[in-house]
Order: C-alpha cells, then structure tokens, then sequence
C-alpha cells in the first residue's frame, strides 16, 4: 500500500511537472568535447556540466569523476560554444508599427509574433538561443523590441525574458536615413526626420516632469499616455534604443540625438561605420552589423563593405553580428562571424561577435554569452570548427534543454530544408515596396 | 609643340602595349590545380600563351618559359563560371535608372537584347571577378513570362564588346510567381501563362511559315519578337525556362515537348521531387542560389538539392540569380560552398561553377576546365575555394591578371 502511494506521488510530480523542471533536477555532464567558452582560453578537451539550466562547471581537462547519478553525454571530438545570440532579428512573421505615421513607441512587438513560425525552426538550426526580434526599419520609431530565449514556446510569453524589475527584456528600435523617408506623415528630408524624434523626446521628457511634478497627487498626474511611457524608459536609460543606421552623417546624427537626450543607443548596421569608427568608439555606443554578399541596393548601403568587423574591432568598439533574418538566413548565422575573419577581424573577436558582445549588448552578460559557472546552459554542439563551411550544428540547448538536434528527421528538415520545411509567413524586406517607387 | 607631345604620347602608349605583347607568356605554379580534366594535379603548372592554355602539368613535366610572367598560388581553379547572373543589368543601386533587368511594359518581349543594357563598368561586375568569376551567363531576369535575351560575357572588359562570348546564349522565360500579375493584368494564373506562351510560339511557327513564303502578298513583314522566338523553335537559341514549384517545372517540360525547342531548367527549387521527369526530359537544371530566401515558389528549397541532382545524373550549374532588393548581386563561390558542405563535396562543387556550367552553357569548347587550347581563365586561392576564411587572391582572364579579394590592411 505504501509502495502504491509512492508510485501515485512520482506520477503526479512526474506528469504534472514540465520538461524544464525534469532538468532541474538531473545532473548532465558533456564529456570529451573541445570546448571554447569565449571567457577563457579554448579547451582541447574538457567537460561541460550542467544541472537546473543552468552551467555548474566547466572543466579544462578530460576529468570524468562526477556525484552519483549525474548522466554523462560523450561528446567526444566536437565543438561546444555558447549558445549563438542574434542582436537585429525579424523571424516570427513580425510587424511593428504601420503606414499611420512615423513614430509608434506604444506599439510592442511581441504582439505580432507568430511562435510557430518555422523561421524559429531555422534559427535553432543555426545555433541561436537567444534574439533580439525588431519591428523594420521603415520608420523614424517602429516599436519596442524583445529579447527572447528560443525555448519551445506555445505563446510568446514562454520565449520571454523577465528582468529583475518584473519587465519583459527589450528595446525600442529607432531608425533614420532612407527607409523612414517618403510622404506626409512621415519625414521627406534626413533634418525633418531628427526634428520629429526631439519633438517627440522634448514632449517626452515634459510627460516625464509633470509626472514627477505630480508626485502622488492623483488629481496633478496628467492622463496615461502609452507611448510616453516607454519612451521615459528610454529617456532614463531603462530601455535601450536599437538604431538602425547606415550612412556616415546618418550615424553622427545619431549619437548627437543619443547626447542631447541622453538615451543608451545600439547602432546597428553601420554600413559606412568604418569611415567614424573613432566617433563611434569615442561615443561608447556598441554595434551591431551584418554582412551582405555585395554591396549596394538601398544607395545608403553602397559602400558597405567586409572590412567593418575589423575596423571596429581596431578602434575598440563593442561589436557583435545580427542575421536580420530574412535579409540573411539564421541556419548560416556562423558564416558572417567566418567572413568577417576572412576580412581581418581576429578570430575571438568573431566568436565574441556571435555571442559575448550580443549579451553585452541585449545586457544579459550576466545570463548568457559564455560558457561559465551559473550561466544559462544555453549552448551549441558543433562538429567541427566553427568558422568552417564544413561544419555542421549538431545539437542546440537552450537553458539545459535540447532544442535542436540534427539527427531527428524533422531537425534535419528544418536545416537543410526540403518538401514540408515552407514558409508559413511573407518575410519581412524592410521597404522593398516603398523603395520601387 | 602639342602635335610632338602627342606623338610622344602615342609612342609611349605602344610601347606600353608591346611590352604587353611580348608578355604574352604567363606561367602559374600552384600546390594544387583542380584542372576540372581528372584528378588534381599535386605541384602543378599552367602554361598560357596568347590568352590560350598551352600546357598544364606537373612541375618538372611542363617547361616555362625564361621570359614568362610567373605567379605562384596555393590553389588553381579553372576561372569560374556564373550559370546564371543579372550582373552589370542590375546595377548596384536599387533605383529604377540602375536596374535594367526587367521591363515591364509587356509580358512578352523576347526581342531585348542583354548586349544593349549591359554596363562593363557597374561596380558588381569587378565584385564578383574579386571572388574569382571570370564568366557569367547573364540578362535579363526572370519576373516577366519572356523577359528577354542573356548573354555570355568575360568579367573583364570596358565595353560589353571587350570578351563577349555569346551575344545571344538564351531567351529567359519565367513560370513562377514572379511573372504574375495583379488586378486585370495578364498572366493573372498558371493557365494563362502556359496559354500565352503557347499562342506566342504557335504565331511564331505561322509566322516561320509566313516567312518562307515565295509569294510577296503572302510573305510576313519582319518581326522582331517572333524572329527570336523563330530561332528558339529552330533550336539555334534554348529557351531558359525558372521554374520553382513541381508543376511549374512539369509545365515547363510539357510546353518543349509541344514545341521541341531546348530547355534549361532554371531555378527548381522543387526538382527534388522532380527527378524522374528531369532525367526522362535530359535537361540540365541552373539551380537557384543556396542561400537564395527559401519562401513563397522556395518555401520547400533544400540545400541538398545540388548533390540529390548530381546523384541523379542531372548536369548541375550554381547560379547567383537574381534579387530584387539584397544583395543585389550574390556570389556563385560562396553559393557552391554551401553545396559543397551539403553533399557536393569539393570537387562536386567545383563542377557546377566550372565544367558543368560551361557545359550547359555550351561553351565549354572555351571555358570551364584547365586544358591545351582554352581560354586562359584561372582562379587563385590561398586554401580550400569554399572554406569561409580562404581568399581569391588573383584571376587571370585570357591570360591578363586581375586581383582577387582586396581588404583594407588594419594594422
């Protein structure tokens, strides 16, 4: 009888917990693997382990003595590395603000992501664990951005990343140039675009001190005003703006926006970054960029160029590596950090510019990043070296658990592709429409 | 005073131009040469003479001349072939002055001609020569049902005259999504386009008929569009036929066997549920770009594709095709590398960017392998062609050099 109630007591915990809580409590050593945490020197041979979600350990040399019960994974000549984090993502079918006007700080993004996208599907396959997922770049202020750990999800809220102030992990994407350009309502000229972001952070910041006049006057407090409450985070440094940036001038422009109103920028793209990499580095603004097989397209994009990794890398600016999934493919994410070695940029700085520099920038580097004692267990088993066309993704954890895993048929599909691996959503292509005109 | 000076300046320049001349040896020793003719050749060497390979070899085995120009790689590849680009049509920039690639004022007009829009001196011509692409099969694109002619060209030259290869190496035409419009417009539908196309061949064999007419009440006024369609239904020019979806590509093969003319398959995201057919039609498939977006008529694209073709006995060319907004152009090296790494294997790579493009393209009398008496077109590397960090470091095209990949020197 008592035999009976134990057995009723473990299904129930058993039936009733998630798979999450299953590796919380199991121990799991990766054994025999070569081992490049980003923080710390490569390790030929060593061992990654793993309890909660969470890294316990990692050990530099092939020392296999472990407590009872803890399930040893021989990994035995592959390569593990931090999970692979994507600053400027737009999978998930994803649209931000519309065709009203040119600045939507009330609208959230993650209203509009659809998690049985298959763009999820491709990521994993690729190595990422953890996005930044942004409206697009056609507008002067396109929404709020959010951070999201590639967990398998039925909603959003399971991909969230909660902060310690109890908010959902995110930005507020920005951008100027080109793509924000076109008819009333929206800027027409590059000086009518930053005047209507300082209007709009001027009226902003006078919310802000009627707020604060106020105090806890009820009767004092002006009515709610959505947007203006987001853009006080990013006023005071709460909420982190993801500007998307391209030309020389357009860069500056942002970083004297960034001065006058005090706000934490991300500069993103670049493409003309390595021409005032010194203002960039001097301004303390990370980037982050991508590479394009060519140069050109929008005319703000003409003199992009392979170079620009190394360049910042030279003048000591933070950088990391984005997809901008649909413009390039998430399965190929480690190609662009390989590319940018292929032009100059030092092999550890390309590894961090896949993963530290992405988690300093989404400012989870006490989370995520690298392979270190009480990180997420977010990581990725490659078969061979990362930089290499040849290499494959074999399996991807995200907090302990094994997300993709190259050996199951519909994992397979997914990364290579084929019949059934389709699209469920039109990708997003920024202005292509707008820029046909 | 101004006569002497240009006189001096004439003299200057031809003795610029013998030097060039006397030149006319160029040597290359290399680690390896894949010579795209069997195995490679370990400690190898390429002779060029006059633009032409006069002897390739391993070192000891081919002499070279004293006062040849000697350049020394780690890797020799045959120059390679671009099976199918929009380059120096669609300019670099996205705006409609420099995108020269479709026009859209009919949906049939197989009349325009690639040599009249192409620009030798758009800057995606030298990007992708820098990545080791000395030929590509270019024109115009697909997104219209006949969009127009394409060409074959060198990545060399100051004029589309300077390294022409074909003036006319097919008619493009589209069964896809692309080539669909909207509203009252035609083709609205699969049907309609398979309908116009077939009324357009058969006014063209009314027209062949019309023509040969020795009664002049009788004999048809000249035609530009249904000329050129004429030659393709003489088989002089083949028709290059982008298809995505399985039934597209089943249309593409019903409408030759109508109509006998030669088909490329182009595109065919989804020949990998096509291969019976393809192998029963004995086409060779232009594959779409690796990393070309995989969604709308690509949403079942595979990466696999390139080796399940190969494996099949399909002639398989990579193909940098075409964007409409970016990259504006893509690169066939870094394309083959992800086939390389998905099946293909190296040297199966290699193929589709080399011998089996020039063989589907038909000139592979001149290009596309290292061997006595073609063109002297080389690609140097300094390690596997396809790894990311490995560099083009130089092409030679008809023997003249041009460099490879050129990165600003951060120190």
């Amino acid at each position: 009888m008592r035999r009976f109630w134990i057995l009723l007591f473990t299904l129930v915990v058993i039936g009733g917990v998630s798979r999450s809580t299953l590796a919380e409590e199991s121990t799991t050593a990766f054994v025999g693997a070569k081992i490049i945490p980003i923080v710390g020197d490569e390790i030929e041979r060593g061992v990654l382990i793993v309890k909660g979600g969470k890294i316990v350990e990692v050990r530099a040399t092939d020392d296999r003595k472990f407590a009872d019960g803890t399930e040893v994974v021989d990994v035995s000549g592959k390569v593990l590395m931090p999970g692979i984090i994507c600053t400027h993502s737009h999978i998930g079918g994803v649209g931000g603000g519309d065709g009203s006007g040119p600045l939507h700080p009330e609208v959230r993004i993650y209203d509009a992501i659809n998690v049985r996208s298959s763009g999820f599907r491709r990521a994993v396959a690729g190595g990422l664990t953890t996005l930044n997922i942004m409206p697009g770049s056609g507008h002067l202020l396109s929404g709020q951005t959010v951070y999201v750990k590639l967990r398998e999800a039925r909603t959003i809220e399971d991909m969230f990343i909660m902060l310690k102030d109890g908010r959902i992990a995110g930005g507020m994407k920005m951008a100027n140039g080109t793509n924000s350009q076109r008819g009333k309502p929206f800027p027409g000229t590059r000086g009518k675009s930053a005047s209507l972001v300082r209007e709009m952070f001027v009226a902003a910041q006078e919310y802000r001190d009627k707020l604060a006049k106020a105090g806890d006057d009820e009767k004092k407090r002006p009515d709610r005003d959505l947007g203006k409450e987001f853009l006080i985070e990013v006023l005071e440094g709460r909420r982190v703006v993801h500007h998307h940036t391209h030309r020389n001038d357009d860069i500056i422009t942002v970083l004297r926006l960034a001065n006058e109103f005090g706000f934490r920028v991300v500069l993103h793209h670049v493409s003309e970054g390595w021409m005032v990499a010194d203002e960039i580095a001097e301004a303390g603004a990370p980037c982050s960029i991508l590479i394009i097989d060519s140069p050109g397209g929008k005319i703000e994009a003409r003199n992009l160029i392979f170079e620009t990794g190394a360049i910042l890398e030279k003048a000591g600016v933070l950088t990391a590596f984005h997809t901008d999934d649909w413009i390039t493919d998430s399965r190929v994410f480690l190609r662009m950090a390989a590319l940018g070695v292929r032009a100059g940029m030092s092999r550890q700085k390309a590894l961090e510019a896949l993963t530290m520099a992405g988690a300093k920038i989404l400012e989870l580097d006490d989370r995520i990043g690298s392979l270190e004692p009480n990180k997420d267990a977010d990581f990725v088993v490659l078969d061979g070296d990362p930089f290499s066309v040849y290499t494959k993704v074999l399996q991807t954890y995200v907090e302990g658990e094994k997300v993709f895993d190259r050996s199951d048929p519909e994992d397979h599909l997914h990364a290579v592709g084929g019949f059934g691996a389709g699209h469920d959503q039109e990708p997003y292509l920024c202005c292509r429409e707008h820029e046909d005109d | 005073m101004n006569r002497f000076l240009a006189g001096i300046l004439v003299l200057a320049l031809a003795a610029l131009v013998s030097t060039d001349a006397t030149a006319a040896e160029v040597a290359v020793r290399a680690k390896t040469i894949y010579t795209m003719e069997g195995d490679p050749i370990t400690d190898g060497v390429v002779v060029i003479r006059d633009g032409k390979i006069a002897a390739v070899g391993a070192a000891g085995s081919v002499n070279i001349p004293s006062d040849a120009k000697v350049y020394d790689a780690e890797i020799v590849t045959p120059g390679l072939i671009d099976t199918h680009a929009t380059v120096g049509l669609t300019g670099i920039l996205n705006q409609k002055q420099d995108q020269d690639q479709l026009e859209h004022s009919e949906p049939i007009q197989p009349q325009l001609r690639a040599i009249d829009a192409y620009n030798a001196h758009d800057p995606l011509v030298a990007w992708v020569r820098q990545f080791g692409v000395t030929t590509v099969h270019t024109g115009h694109a697909p997104g219209e049902l006949v969009s127009g002619q394409t060409m074959i060209i060198k990545t060399r030259g100051n004029t589309v005259n300077d390294g022409l290869v074909r003036e006319t190496a097919a008619v493009a035409v589209t069964l896809a999504k692309s080539a669909r419009k909207h509203g009252d417009k035609s083709p609205g539908t699969r049907g309609k386009m398979m309908s116009m196309l077939r009324e357009a061949l058969i006014e063209t064999q009314t027209y062949m008929r019309k023509r040969e007419s020795d009664d002049p009440e009788k004999k048809a006024d000249r035609d530009f569009k249904k000329e050129v369609l004429a030659s393709v239904l003489r088989k002089e020019v083949p028709l290059m036929v982008t298809a995505h979806r399985a039934n597209d590509i089943a249309n593409a093969f019903r409408l030759a066997k109508e109509f006998d003319f030669r088909l490329i398959l182009d595109g065919a995201a989804e020949s990998h549920l096509m291969i019976d057919e393809i192998k029963a039609a004995g086409v060779p498939v232009i594959l779409h770009p690796m990393m070309a977006r995989y969604y709308g008529d690509l949403e079942n694209a595979s990466m696999e594709t390139a080796a399940i073709l190969r494996d099949a006995g399909i002639l398989v060319g990579m193909q940098s095709g075409f964007e409409g907004y970016v990259p504006k152009t893509r690169v066939v090296l870094f394309e083959a590398a992800i086939a390389a790494a998905n099946g293909l294997g190296l040297e199966g790579a290699l193929r589709t960017i080399t011998i089996d493009a020039a063989k589907i393209l038909e000139i592979d009398d001149r290009v596309g392998s290292i061997a006595v008496g073609k063109d002297g077109d080389l690609a140097f590397f300094d390690g596997d062609p396809f790894e990311y960090t490995t560099h083009c470091v130089g092409v030679l095209i008809d023997g003249q050099f041009e460099p490879g990949e050129t990165y600003k020197q951060i120190d």
